[in-house]
């Protein structure tokens, strides 16, 4: 006689270790097997669209640093062209070297913490984590010479910089792109090739590449999946179009081709810091001259970047007036989840908590 | 003769009547033994902390005292002063006995470990059959403790309990035979005694299975998924709080320190080595085992619930089996004077048969149609 | 370089094909008329020459007499983009034809839209609020709203 059993629900909360944030999971399961899986989002959600209606450009740049909250730099810097972009203002060139040096340096912080969590769901107890963690802390050290704060920067202003960098940030900057080679050669000799890590990432959570196309993903996450689609070279922005890098495409789109692209991201964003050190102008202006006050002409514009976790974009509507009148934040992460459901299906409790940690999500992005 | 013989010997010489003569070194041996087990758990914890951070690139602990040797006191302090929360639909009586069906048979695991040169509570002659026994008993302690809490949770948790350490029995009572057969009897001491060579030369695969299935058993990294943060948040003592969780905590480090124990009277020639006294040497084998096993939680990632399985049933079992007979016909074939014969013999034995496993062994996939 | 299309040349195309339904076009952008936007998206995703398989964002502006819903649609075969427009009128109960249909991206910003904006979009699977709590009353981002 068969024993009678039922699918139970089980509520992976708002608060529990392992949601990057306050990300709460209604799943529901037989025996370990996932059935099925509803996110619940929103408990971050500040109305920073309905906010920033009431405050000025400048002013704005504020809330775009608590979006991505590992990654404010690139934040800042779509947002800034964005409003460039609408209102007609070139940056000089000075400012563009600088924004791409420190965009670069910023998805190499947000990567290393996404793959280095990413260990830490898998059970690593925090080794990975400290190892990786050991590099951020140079990064947020360069960060700090910088603009004084090691999280929340608030450091690009519409037109180009807020101010120029110290003296001693450069040498700093050109020690630190030098030993980083090594290290990433470290993780990988301990990581890539871990009997553990492949039983358990390898085809596990496969994303196709028809549903990354269907569900618009974007970042690492699609490049995963077997799509060569990277905004720096599809519809380069500011002056990537200068520098020689590539773009690493994965094969199955499981688990293990997302960390594996994001570690190569790594190294090619230190390719691109190198060459724009080489080729960056001594002295120059550091902003455009606009006014305290911008009133850009009535219209809209689009402003997209590749940040580190997708195409992070701002979609700005001016009337003419100081403050945007509509201003719409399109946040990668929110369209990436939309699969989760899909790539979850059939696999265990253990899996659903290293599939989540591997399409690496923010929830400030989400709920804004 | 150990000991306590010993002492009962000379207590009767003294005019003491014959019960009391009896009970006296039975209660002094007990006070010793939870004395030694509480005072090494304290040095485990503050050891792990220390060691792990090492492999971390950071310093653990330093603040309570001179290089933090006062740390795993304040801890103890402070899980004590906690509040004792118990779940309105918890189930009252077994939530308070599961802490306790988990800890006391912990400590009955010492009354056959030779600390040194005849110093054992009872030489049992079935004590590496006892150890087996009755580490069994926790894990009933630990299914109460999950059923008791009312907790989707530690639900989850208590169902992989039972599949994992009842799975992984098997081969660590076989690699356990096989000592058995070379030593002759299954008594601790004389394992001890017939040690010229250590077993962890002559029988390096069943060193390895052994060490494998014992860390299962005492859910350490890599199999800690009864307890893994990342995904159940503490699992079966999620919902314990105050001296209950002490319990559970000082037995997570006393099974460790047991089966450190055990692992060095089986296979590391217990209390025996040249120059120092042999609780020295003892303690210093222990500690050795230890570091080993935190090594192995700071390097590894964890493995998932079905990988477990069918990695004892699949994996380890036939080569426990095929390492026992190996060693019952070598016992057979080879006489006691060619013994480093017998090392070579099976550690070439050992590669082949662990090369020839991870060929045909692979652990990934897992997808179920729903 | 991702090119914006030609936006007169596809106004043609789409009024011989479905007459009537694109009101005008203007930098980048078109602007269709409600009743044919399922229409025009099938088309625009399915035809060999335009392959728009990729929806970007999709959002809503209330200018005080319509609300204004805005997709930017992208190809990643032929690397061209296009703004599509629509506007509804009513302020009461604002409906909208649903995209998830064609583009699977649609599901959770059109949640979203209704959530903050009101505006209810028929053939969406499940359609409920997003970002804020069940039984919150009102729609935050009008601008009648505060």
């Amino acid at each position: 006689m068969p024993i009678k059993t039922e699918p139970f629900y089980l509520n992976i909360g708002p608060q529990h270790p392992s949601t990057h944030g306050v990300f709460r999971m209604r799943v529901m399961l037989d025996g370990e097997v996932v059935v099925d899986v509803e996110p619940v989002i929103g408990y971050l959600h500040r109305g920073i669209e309905k906010l920033a209606e009431g405050r000025t450009y400048t002013q704005n740049i504020i809330f775009t640093d608590r979006l991505d909250y590992l990654s404010s730099m690139t934040n800042n810097l779509a947002y800034c062209m964005a409003v460039e972009k609408l209102a007609g203002i070139k940056v000089p060139e000075r400012a563009e070297y600088l924004r791409v040096i420190f965009a670069e340096v910023m998805r190499i912080s947000s990567h290393l913490m996404a793959v280095g969590f990413f260990l830490n769901d898998l059970g690593a107890m925090m080794t990975p984590v400290l190892y990786m963690w050991r590099e951020r802390e140079k990064i947020l050290d360069l960060f700090e010479m910088v603009s004084g704060q090691r999280l929340l920067y608030n450091y690009m202003r519409i037109g180009g910089l807020s101010q120029d960098v110290p003296a001693e940030f450069m040498p700093a900057m050109k020690k630190f792109i030098a030993e980083m080679p090594r290290y990433v050669d470290e993780y990988d000799q301990l990581l890539a090739t871990n009997e553990i890590l492949l039983a358990r990432a390898k085809g596990v959570g496969i994303l196709p590449r028809e549903t990354a196309i269907d569900i618009g993903a974007s970042g690492p996450v699609l490049r995963a999946s077997g799509v060569k689609w990277d905004i720096r070279k599809m519809n380069p922005y500011s002056i990537y179009d200068r520098f020689d890098f590539e773009i690493p495409i994965g094969q199955n789109g499981d688990c293990y081709d997302r960390y594996w692209v994001r570690m190569q991201e790594i190294r090619q964003s230190i390719r691109i810091v190198e060459q724009a050190l080489k080729q960056i102008p001594d002295t120059g202006p550091i902003r455009a001259d606009v006014p305290l006050y911008i009133r850009p002409p009535k219209g809209e514009a689009y402003g997209y970047i590749e940040a580190p976790k997708g195409n992070l974009g701002f979609y700005i509507v001016s009337d003419g007036s100081i403050a945007p009148y509509r201003l719409h934040i399109y946040p990668p992460t929110l369209i990436n989840i939309t699969a989760l459901r899909d790539m979850v299906k059939g696999w265990k409790v253990a899996d659903l908590i290293i599939i989540f940690g591997s399409i690496d999500v923010v929830l400030g992005e989400i709920d804004r | 003769m150990n000991l306590l013989d010993q002492f009962k010997i000379w207590l009767v010489s003294m005019g003491w009547p014959g019960w009391a003569a009896y009970l006296v070194p039975a209660i002094t041996g007990i006070v010793v033994i939870i004395a030694f087990v509480l005072t090494v758990v304290i040095v485990f914890i503050w050891w792990e902390r220390r060691f792990l951070g090492r492999f971390q690139i950071r310093t653990g602990p330093n603040r309570c005292g001179p290089e933090g040797i006062f740390q795993p006191i304040a801890t103890a302090v402070k899980i004590l002063l906690k509040e004792d929360i118990v779940p309105e639909k918890a189930d009252k009586i077994l939530h308070f006995l599961a802490p306790i069906v988990v800890f006391v048979p912990i400590l009955m695991l010492f009354a056959v470990i030779p600390l040194s040169e005849g110093a054992i509570l009872v030489d049992l002659n079935v004590g590496a059959v006892y150890v087996i026994a009755i580490s069994s008993i926790s894990i009933l302690g630990i299914f109460m403790a999950a059923w008791a809490s009312a907790n989707k949770y530690s639900l989850i948790s208590g169902m992989r309990a039972i599949a994992q350490m009842v799975s992984y029995e098997l081969p660590v009572v076989l690699s356990l035979v096989g000592v058995a057969i070379v030593a002759g009897s299954f008594s601790m001491i004389k394992i001890v005694e017939t040690q010229n060579i250590p077993y962890v030369f002559l029988q390096p695969l069943g060193f390895i299975i052994f060490f494998l299935g014992a860390l299962a058993e005492m859910n350490r990294c890599p199999f800690d998924l009864l307890e893994a943060d990342s995904e159940i948040v503490a699992g079966y003592h999620i919902e314990y709080s105050g001296m209950k969780f002490a319990m559970f905590y000082l037995g997570e480090y006393g099974v460790a320190l047991a089966y450190a124990g055990v692992i060095t009277t089986l296979f590391l020639g217990g209390w025996q080595g040249p120059l120092l006294p042999p609780i020295l040497w003892f303690l210093i084998k222990v500690m050795l085992v230890f570091s080993l096993i935190v090594w192995m939680r700071a390097t590894l990632p964890r493995l998932r619930v079905d990988q477990l399985m069918s990695f004892a049933w699949k994996g380890m079992l036939p080569m426990a089996v095929i390492n026992l007979i190996l060693i019952a016909i070598e016992v057979l074939i080879i006489p006691h004077s060619l013994q480093w014969a017998m090392v070579m013999l099976n550690f070439a034995l050992a590669a082949v048969l662990i090369l020839l496993f991870s060929r045909l062994f692979t652990l990934g996939g897992g997808r179920v149609e729903v | 370089m991702t090119v914006a299309i030609n936006e007169t040349e596809i106004e043609k195309k789409l009024n011989e094909i479905f007459p009537g339904s694109v009101i005008s076009s203007e930098k980048g952008s078109i602007l269709v008329d409600k009743g044919s936007l399922l229409k025009v998206a099938e088309y625009l995703k399915n035809a060999p020459e335009l392959a728009f398989d990729y929806l970007t964002f999709v959002t809503a502006v209330d200018y005080l007499d319509y609300f204004e819903l805005v997709y930017r649609i992208v190809s990643l075969k032929y690397n061209h983009s296009l703004i599509v427009k629509t506007r509804c009128s009513d302020r009461e109960n604002p409906t909208a034809p649903s995209l998830t249909p064609v583009w699977r991206a649609a599901y959770y910003q059109e949640r979203e839209i209704y959530d903050l904006f009101g505006i209810r979009f028929e053939g969406h699977p499940e359609l409920k609020r997003l970002l804020l709590w069940e039984g919150f009353k009102g729609h935050p981002l009008r601008r009648d709203y505060l």
